[in-house]
């Protein structure tokens, strides 16, 4: 997933962007390089901060300009208080955490909207690898041997769904990206969107 | 054998004239002396000042020339002309701290109303002080709010104090390799030094200036075992291994056989010819006594309540001293205040050191960070057009 729009921004990011109102107070979880981040200050107005668990993207991240820490998601979203946000943004960074439920519930504390994008485990690609070919699926999304991947807590939009059900959150929008990263506005709980979406973002708010 | 330090001075101010200034251990002290330098010049609208605070055994001259030793000011690698800090464009102030040694009152300097050496009578001084001293500084030069104030060590612990007693005053704020308290190890590394220093009998209890001597083999003893505390076991290893000096074997003596043995005591002989004992003692009396949480309760967050400054911490991951974990509660206490914060560990296996040499990485971070800051506050990017 390498196109980019017009300002630059992978698809995927600028589809979250879109999601972000202008001037808010925006916490991106795990922004990496700050792509993300720099792009909201400049074309949103963003209050941006940033967590990056890797050096190499803090220091890139810094180095521009941006409020970045190093931490991680399991870890450092317990020091800030409740509502210090009005979205916290969490990209294709939950499937690597080791507590992905105490990190959704972190999110939906500290920030007043949460946008979670993640790849879609149920996807029909990796169906198709662990189905047919019984290996563990191996794509240019999730580009990862079993062996070494970062990706420790896979899950399915329907699973994600359910887990927003438990924890009481409300889907204010969602949809699905296709194989070609194009937004789908299949319906999220259906069975479509999960065979035929390759990630999945959520918009999310508190009940 | 000189017994006396001979140390220019460049400005000075005396302070604390109209009122004296009430220190922590509950002395009022005025006048009182502080030696600086600045750098650059102030603009029209004074929003352009950078206050440098120095480490333990540094000084005010962070980017001309030290006087006394020739060489080159500890941070000019930072600050100069079309530096990261660059002069062309702040206006940069670092001055002495109180109870130091290269002019600002202290023990080395002569107490007014006896006309003698301070030596040990010197009130106890602490960090709150240094930096009280230093707002009265920040006022005689007409500056309300600084653009930054950055500092290493010692410096980053100032940097915190300034953050925790006059938020309203920093805009952004650069704590370097430092802590908010320093840690139990660090009391007793500084108290194996002073031990040093009171156990050399040119000591006379503080009063050496009154014998004509000066404790030279204690302080050299402190310096010598502080500056291993300075680096790494890596870098000691890479820089001398078990590399004999200027001979084939062993002597089977007590001469310095290595290259390390001979390493340290050059820097311990080298460091009593610029530093005073009693000044020693004093400024690490001072590091002890820094507790940003113990001052707020236990709760370290407490100290940044509702702060709008915007903060850049930076450790480095051999710094054994002031290590990372510590710089890492730093960032959480801001976070729980929702605060403006960057944090960056830098790689680098040059100990505690590091954040007095080239190394890039933090740089590029200052780079970023003060390139961004200076947006915000709406500094023009080109040189200053200075004030009248």
């Amino acid at each position: 997933m390498n196109s980019t729009t017009h300002a630059g921004l992978r698809i995927d990011l600028q589809l979250i962007a879109d999601l972000v109102e202008p001037k808010a107070r925006v916490l991106d979880v795990g922004c990496g390089e700050g792509l993300l981040l720099s792009y909201l200050q400049e074309f949103r107005q963003v209050d941006g901060r940033g967590i990056e668990l890797s050096m190499a993207g803090v220091r890139e991240a810094v180095g521009q300009g941006l409020s970045v820490i190093q931490g991680d998601a399991d870890t450092d979203l317990a020091a800030y208080p409740p509502d210090s946000f009005d979205f916290v943004i969490l990209s294709k960074t939950l499937q690597a955490t080791r507590n992905p439920r105490g990190v959704l519930e972190n999110l939906l504390r500290i920030g007043r909207r949460a946008i979670v994008s993640f790849p879609n485990f149920g996807y029909w690609r990796n169906r198709l690898h662990l189905g047919l070919h019984g290996r563990m699926p191996v794509t240019s999304a999730l580009s990862y041997q079993w062996y070494e991947t970062p990706n420790i807590h896979f899950c399915t939009i329907r699973d994600f769904v359910v887990l927003c059900q438990d924890l009481g959150l409300v889907i204010e929008s969602a949809f699905a990206l296709d194989g070609a990263g194009h937004r789908r506005d299949w319906d999220v709980t259906g069975g479509w969107a999960n065979l035929m979406g390759a990630d999945a973002v959520f918009l999310l708010r508190r009940a | 054998m000189s017994t006396h330090l001979s140390i220019p001075h460049g400005k000075t101010v005396q302070l604390g004239v109209d009122r004296p200034m009430r220190l922590d251990c509950g002395v009022d002290l005025g006048p009182f002396t502080l030696a600086y330098e600045t750098y650059g010049s102030l603009n029209a609208d004074r929003s352009n000042a950078v206050l440098i605070c120095h480490a333990l055994t540094g000084d005010q001259y962070v980017a001309s020339p030290n006087p006394v030793t020739g060489k080159p000011g500890w941070w000019s690698d930072l600050i100069g002309p079309g530096k990261i800090v660059d002069t062309n464009r702040y206006f940069v102030i670092c001055s002495n701290v109180l109870g130091g040694c290269m002019g600002s009152s202290g023990p080395y300097e002569v107490n007014p109303e006896t006309g003698e050496p301070w030596g040990v009578t010197f009130p106890v001084i602490t960090i709150g002080d240094m930096v009280r001293a230093q707002t009265l500084l920040v006022d005689h030069l007409g500056i309300e709010t600084l653009f930054a104030v950055i500092g290493g060590s010692m410096g980053g612990m100032q940097v915190l104090e300034w953050c925790h007693s006059y938020p309203q005053r920093v805009f952004c704020a650069v704590p370097v390799a430092t802590s908010y308290r320093h840690s139990a190890q660090n009391i007793a590394f500084h108290e194996v030094g002073r031990q040093a220093v009171m156990a050399d009998p040119d000591w006379h209890n503080g009063d050496y200036h009154r014998h004509g001597t000066r404790p030279q083999r204690g302080l050299a003893v402190a310096r010598m075992a502080a500056h291993i505390t300075y680096l790494s076991e890596p870098a000691l290893q890479r820089k001398f291994g078990r590399r004999l000096q200027d001979r084939q074997s062993v002597t089977y003596g007590f001469d310095a056989d290595f290259q390390v043995e001979s390493y340290l005591r050059y820097q311990g002989s080298a460091f009593v010819d610029r530093f005073d004992a009693n000044s020693y003692l004093y400024i690490t009396r001072a590091m002890d006594y820094f507790d940003l949480a113990g001052a707020n309760g236990g709760v370290l967050a407490h100290a940044f309540r509702g702060t709008a400054t915007r903060f850049c911490v930076v450790s480095f991951s051999s710094d054994w001293l002031f290590t990372t974990a510590e710089s890492r509660a730093i960032v959480h206490a801001l976070n729980a205040n929702a605060a403006n914060v960057s944090f960056v560990e830098v790689q680098s296996d040059k100990g505690h050191d590091a954040f007095l040499l080239d190394e890039p990485e933090f740089h590029q971070t200052l780079t970023g960070f003060l390139r961004s800051a200076a947006e915000q506050r709406g500094l023009p990017r080109g040189p200053v057009a200075a004030a009248v």
